[in-house]
């Protein structure tokens, strides 16, 4: 049995524009000790997932009734603000992608590492004290007791990174949720921080879920992967084949995206048009306006998640009739911005 | 040189760096220095003085009494000792304001937090109770209660005056808290598994209380006034207690004040008044030039080689 098992998860926001299904029907499961990549641009719905995890959305936002959140035998959807209080930061914890924002300025490194022990009751200031201090040592923070003094404006951008995974792991959870945790920091650091967290992965047994807009830290760091376009998963695959042979062209597209070393001198691939607003996601396929493959059915029938392989499953018509595959045109959105600055 | 800028870089509203830069602050260490001494000299001055506050020494021959070696403030009135008075003066009208101030500062900051924090319909309510609230004028508020109360006892004016202080700071607090619980390490807290009350005593209340403090300097300073015009009137701390407010009543009341001849009476607690209001406000404004990271490109670096 899985860990984790997320069910047709929905989370809406009941704004002043309309409702906006920023999570619109997800399902996936994670692993024991599994680490999954979820992928996606911003406004693909990839943050909004991982806070409905943690029941950490914020009104106007709410998850809908029947989304189910399956941990460890328990639905998170719906157990009572107590429970659920108890599970965020020793069973489940995240990790923040500003770590000079994810730390409280007033309080030593120490004392917010601490906190989180305390919180869960689970020892005196002082054993919490050691416990941070310990923790500090195993994220790779050197002198450790000197270091828990110190304020976070004192740490570098790498060295906090490493203390808000300290109290992320300082409960030994059992999932953990880290949210573009190398965005914020230089590609050396970056490097650095996913290394760590390989590393305490495999020491520890901890799940994974890494939230990420670029494909590079996921293919070095994860087994499988999710990709997710406009509020839904539209490809989930095991990580060498999502590289090998990705089937939707979203997919594909962010692929393309991705600098690649020896290719110096050539100009970037880029995905045309941009993510549509959650309150007015297009009919039929979601990506069918910017998808260099579309065609009619696109627009008219929602794709359901079709079977590619063995743990490989993705939400194009392109499964359905792999001919099209062969005509590529420009994109609709292409085509439309086209138009408009032709006529002006 | 460079020490300036570790304070500037380390400017995130940590308060024990910030009393290093007050202390280097030269208005602050002035403003510090007065009240200090004001406090000391409240504390420990009227043991040093031969009469009581309250002492009629020699109606006959010691009445209003100007200036001299036994009394260097002269006499009042009633043949008292006004060195002696200002100095428990000092007591009434110090602890009168800082504990009124303590009582609004803390109704202020509580109001504002919970308002700021829960937000919605609660903060909508509450905000417009604090309009309703502010559209009161203090003053004319203060005078009508204490008219209708008849010896209104020191605690009861620290009540009113407390009481009638908050809302300024309640907005500010509200205002700080909204911003401050959309910043990262409040859904960081939430992720640990923190509760709404740790949250807000933890991780909000420290991050707000700048304002609150620079605030809270400058309305002692104002409460003092207000205090001493209220006991001009005769309607804030009574007779024959000693405020700086009250002396200076007495001194006008036993004739035409300064053309009687007895300025006396009415110039030493006038000036203590001036000097103990100006502190406040410099210190207050010190404080937010050190408190405040906003305002930082408006103070100047003020380093050790520049005295």
């Amino acid at each position: 049995m899985s860990l984790l098992s997320v069910h047709d998860l929905r989370t809406y926001f009941y704004t002043d524009n309309g409702l906006a299904r920023a999570v619109d029907g997800v399902s996936f499961e994670i692993g024991a000790g599994e680490t999954v990549g979820l992928v996606g641009e911003s406004g693909c719905g990839k943050s909004v997932t991982a806070l409905s995890l943690l029941r950490l959305v914020r009104p106007p936002g709410r998850i809908e009734p029947g989304s189910q959140i399956i941990f460890d035998g328990t639905d998170l959807a719906t157990i009572d603000e107590k429970s659920m209080r108890a599970l965020r930061g020793a069973r489940i914890s995240m990790v923040f992608q500003e770590p000079m924002t994810a730390l409280n300025p007033v309080f030593t490194i120490g004392d917010q590492v601490a906190e989180v022990v305390r919180v869960h009751h689970a020892g005196s200031k002082r054993e919490a004290w050691d416990r941070a201090v310990q923790m500090l040592e195993t994220v790779g923070i050197p002198s450790p007791a000197q270091r828990a003094h110190e304020y976070p404006h004192q740490l570098s951008g790498g060295m906090r990174q490493r203390v808000v995974i300290a109290m992320a792991l300082v409960m030994s959870p059992a999932l953990v949720i880290a949210d573009e945790p190398t965005t914020a920091l230089d590609v050396t650091i970056q490097a650095q921080i996913l290394e760590l967290l390989r590393e305490l992965q495999q020491r520890l047994g901890t799940s994974i879920l890494l939230i990420t807009h670029d494909l590079g830290v996921v293919a070095e760091t994860v087994s499988r992967v999710i990709v997710m376009y406009g509020g839904e998963i539209v490809e989930e695959a095991p990580v060498r084949e999502l590289f090998a042979q990705a089937h939707h062209p979203y997919t594909e597209g962010l692929l393309n995206a991705m600098p690649q070393v020896g290719h110096e001198r050539e100009r970037l691939a880029t995905i045309p048009g941009t993510v549509p607003p959650p309150t007015s996601w297009p009919k039929g396929c979601r990506f069918h306006d910017r998808c260099p493959y579309a065609w009619d059915r696109c627009a008219a029938e929602h794709p359901p998640l079709y079977q590619i392989g063995t743990g490989h499953t993705s939400r194009c018509h392109l499964a359905d009739e792999p001919q099209r595959r062969a005509e590529k045109h420009e994109p609709l959105v292409a085509t439309l911005t086209g138009e408009r600055s032709a006529s002006r | 040189m460079l020490p300036s800028i570790r304070g500037f870089v380390s400017s995130e509203s940590n308060v024990a760096p910030a009393f290093g830069r007050l202390v280097r602050h030269p208005s602050a260490r002035w403003g510090l220095g007065v009240i200090a001494l004001l406090v000391l000299a409240a504390s420990i001055g009227p043991f040093f003085s031969s009469y009581s506050c309250v002492e009629q020494l020699d109606i006959v021959n010691l009445k209003n009494a100007p200036p001299s070696w036994p009394h260097p403030f002269g006499t009042d009135q009633y043949s008292r000792d006004v060195l002696t008075r200002v100095l428990c003066g000092a007591r009434v009208s110090l602890a009168v304001a800082t504990l009124a101030v303590l009582l609004s500062m803390t109704l202020g900051t509580a109001y504002g937090l919970i308002a700021g924090f829960v937000g919605g319909r609660l903060d909508n309510a509450m905000m417009r109770i604090l309009d309703g609230c502010l559209s009161i004028p203090r003053v004319l508020l203060l005078i009508a209660v204490l008219t209708l109360w008849e010896r209104v006892p020191i605690g009861g004016l620290i009540v009113l005056l407390g009481a009638t202080g908050w809302f300024g700071v309640s907005r500010l607090v509200r205002a700080e808290t909204i911003s401050a619980k959309q910043l990262d390490y409040v859904a960081a807290a939430r992720a640990i598994g923190a509760s709404d009350t740790r949250i807000l005593w933890r991780h909000l209340l420290p991050n707000v209380i700048s304002p609150v403090i620079v605030a809270a300097t400058l309305a002692v300073g104002n409460v003092i006034a207000l205090e001493a015009g209220l006991s001009y009137l005769g309607i804030g701390a009574r007779a024959p207690t000693a405020s700086w407010g009250s002396i200076f009543f007495d001194g006008v009341e036993s004739g035409v004040a300064f053309f009687a001849g007895n300025w006396w009476v009415v110039l030493f607690p006038g000036i203590a008044i001036v000097v103990t209001v100006l502190a406040f406000n410099v210190l207050g404004d010190a404080l937010r030039d050190v408190l405040d990271p906003r305002q930082l490109h408006l103070a100047q670096p003020w380093t050790d080689d520049k005295k």
